[in-house]
């Protein structure tokens, strides 16, 4: 039996991928948001199902949050306006790595990465202002999910900043394809945390 | 369109020696595409085998509905591993093993695009299955009685859905970045672009379902109040094991069958672009996902009610159900050819093509209100219809590209033979269980049902056909196993 080793063509020459890293980290960035945006689906869907309670001014809101909880808004706020520093740090990144600037790449790699731990940081600083306690009921538990999901992203954010910094610091200026991921996925965690941010802290 | 016949350079080298351990290293570190592809389609097969064990116990011990012979606690666990591998055991991991095997041989790449990430994702998909496998053994899984095994379970399936994200980001890249210069997307075989649809459809819809299992697994560990613990895992999860998001994982077998029709028919695919949009049409199920959702049509109201109900239902059920239509009636025109010559490879794939059909239109009837089907044994005959369905197609695929996978074809006589086997397996297994499902039979119950017919009739014929399927899945092991290792052993690729 003849076997398609023997009857093969030899191969042609290797195609080089077009931007295959930009691409993946397109899907990852829809595969997040989807999961992202699928637990804030869920998220309202509880909160439309709460009882509804007179709050202030003799208006009638959904009992969600519970009485005893304080979302503390100066560190949420601060926490968005971080993030959003964080992405335009990512994209000083793009900017100058398009300019083969590799001082500047690495500078501003670097500093996404540290505000991405100052976000961190900011994130565990709200949990220990709410004094929230995971098994005390359905909104804490949801909370600490939600938020802990979204503060998981950031973590991998702030490595992959850290990882894409060493590269340039070692030499790789000319691979422009991890920095502009690297910005891509910042915009994604920034987006996806903007609107954990708005319905979960604001909208409450 | 280039195809690239020759073993991959990417692969990783094999260690010095030729050692029983340096070929499971080998096999361990792969990145060929192709072996990447075997490894997933291979364990894939491990799952199917035993869903069709469970599947035929679970039939067996519906015979008699006045008694019980297995363990009564065992039954929601066999009930689970049917349903949780059904999907993510063996819908999803086989085609994407298809998918990775060859599809860059298609589009003239040289291997799968982040060909570490296929592995990684392969990996984690079968530890992720053993896991849930292993927790349903031991009391987990939805309605399980250990607490610690029912969170194991949940950690498995998340697992699994990251292992299968993984891998179909590979798919997506190959088909999207690795093309042959100068071919546009509207070029691919069309086996790559269903590929592509259906991983994009995964890679969309299973993290919104992994969203939710955090949530599960969170509540479940710490409160279990809000996702009411063990016993609403279903409540939350089911739709990501069930119509109409299982059409979403058998998009590639769609693609499978349009592809070898025009193939045998030996001619150009007339209207080739209507194939590519039947095709995309099936992901339309995609919406479903996204809503969480299963979307029946109530026959009652005013017009205004019945038109409101109806919408969604056509939307998420009978466009899907169109796509498929579309494809099959363009394969059926490319087989209208006096070139044509039917290949052993085809019957398998053109018999398990329609039973896929039949599980489009089945869930189509399913969800109509007025034939009062919900609760019943039909949904679980639709599938079987999918699975065994799927597996038929992946078989007739295989065989039509054992050359490129292993170098070597499979018998002509084991190809149909199985595959007729398969489909009279399908049929029996599943069509007994529409009957059941129109006379009441409830689902997910093995006792204490009546209904007016013949009860045992029809659950003995559905036992007999996952009997006759179990046969199929072990005599096509054994087939490929054989032409696999007389391929070896001629020096064939591996």
């Amino acid at each position: 039996m003849s076997t398609a080793v023997e009857r093969a063509l030899p191969p042609g020459p290797a195609t080089a991928a077009r931007h295959p890293l930009f691409i993946a980290t397109g899907a990852v960035v829809a595969a997040g948001t989807m999961m992202v945006f699928g637990m804030l689906a869920v998220w309202f869907k509880f909160r439309d199902a709460s009882p509804l309670r007179e709050g202030r001014n003799a208006k009638m809101i959904h009992d969600w949050l519970p009485a005893d909880l304080k979302i503390p808004e100066v560190a949420t706020n601060t926490l968005a306006i971080t993030m959003v520093i964080a992405v335009i740090m990512g994209q000083w990144a793009v900017y100058s790595a398009t300019r083969k600037d590799s001082q500047h790449t690495t500078l501003a790699l670097f500093i996404t990465g540290m505000i991405g731990i100052a976000a961190i940081n900011a994130q565990v600083a709200i949990y220990k202002q709410m004094g929230a306690v995971l098994a005390d009921g359905a909104y804490q538990t949801m909370f600490f999910t939600i938020t802990g999901t979204v503060l998981a992203l950031m973590c991998s954010g702030v490595a992959f900043s850290f990882v894409a910094a060493f590269r340039v610091l070692g030499g790789r200026i000319a691979d422009r394809a991890v920095v502009t991921a690297h910005a891509m996925y910042w915009y994604f965690i920034t987006t996806a945390f903007i609107a954990m941010w708005f319905v979960v802290y604001v909208q409450k | 369109m280039t195809t690239v016949n020759m073993p991959s350079t990417t692969g990783a080298a094999v260690p010095a020696g030729s050692g029983f351990l340096s070929a499971v290293a080998a096999w361990l570190t792969t990145t060929d595409h192709r072996r990447i592809g075997r490894l997933f389609m291979g364990f894939s097969v491990l799952w199917v085998l035993s869903i069709v064990v469970v599947n035929a116990i679970l039939g067996f011990e519906r015979i008699d509905s006045a008694s019980i012979a297995i363990n009564e606690g065992a039954l929601p666990q066999l009930f689970a591993a049917s349903r949780t591998l059904a999907s993510f055991g063996v819908l999803i991991p086989l085609t994407l093993g298809l998918a990775i095997a060859v599809v860059p041989t298609q589009v003239g790449a040289r291997s799968i695009m982040f060909a570490r990430n296929a592995t990684f994702g392969f990996f984690l998909w079968l530890f992720g299955t053993s896991v849930v496998v292993g927790s349903l053994i031991a009391n987990g899984g939805p309605g399980g009685g250990s607490a610690t095994m029912v969170d194991l379970y949940l950690l498995g399936l998340a697992t699994a859905m990251l292992g299968l994200v993984a891998a179909s980001i590979s798919v997506i890249a190959t088909v999207i970045t690795a093309r042959t210069a100068g071919t546009d997307l509207a070029d691919v075989p069309v086996f790559s672009w269903a590929a592509l649809i259906g991983a994009v459809s995964t890679v969309l819809t299973l993290p919104v379902a992994l969203g939710t299992l955090i949530y599960v697994a969170v509540d479940h560990q710490y409160v279990k109040a809000a996702f009411g613990g063990n016993t609403e895992i279903s409540t939350w999860l089911g739709w990501a094991m069930t119509q109409p998001q299982t059409f979403l994982y058998v998009i590639p077998v769609v693609g499978v069958l349009a592809e070898l029709a025009p193939a045998v028919a030996r001619k150009a695919q007339p209207l080739r672009g209507g194939v590519f949009v039947g095709i995309g049409l099936m992901s339309v199920a995609l919406f479903g996902s996204v809503t969480q959702n299963i979307h029946g049509f109530e026959w009652s109201g005013t017009l205004s009610d019945k038109v409101q109900s109806f919408v969604p239902y056509a939307m998420f059920n009978l466009l899907p159900l169109l796509g498929m239509v579309v494809v099959l009636g363009l394969a059926l025109l490319a087989l209208r050819s006096d070139t044509l010559k039917i290949t052993p490879a085809f019957i398998p794939v053109f018999l398990g093509g329609g039973m896929i059909l039949t599980a489009l239109l089945g869930n189509a009837v399913q969800l109509l209100s007025s034939a009062q089907l919900a609760g019943t044994v039909f949904e679980e005959g639709v599938l079987h219809y999918i699975t065994y369905g799927a597996v038929l197609v992946v078989w007739g695929a295989v065989a039509h590209w054992s050359t490129q996978l292993w170098g070597r074809e499979l018998p002509a006589q084991a190809v149909i033979g199985l595959g007729v086997l398969g489909f009279a397996g399908t049929v029996i297994a599943a069509l007994s269980m529409y009957i059941a499902g129109f006379a009441d039979q409830q689902s997910e119950v093995v006792a204490d049902f009546t209904y007016a017919g013949p009860a045992g009739l029809w659950n003995s014929a559905s036992t007999v056909g996952h009997a006759l399927m179990a046969l199929c899945v072990v005599a096509g092991v054994a087939t490929a196993t054989r032409s696999i290792t007389a391929s070896a052993s001629t020096g064939g690729a591996q």
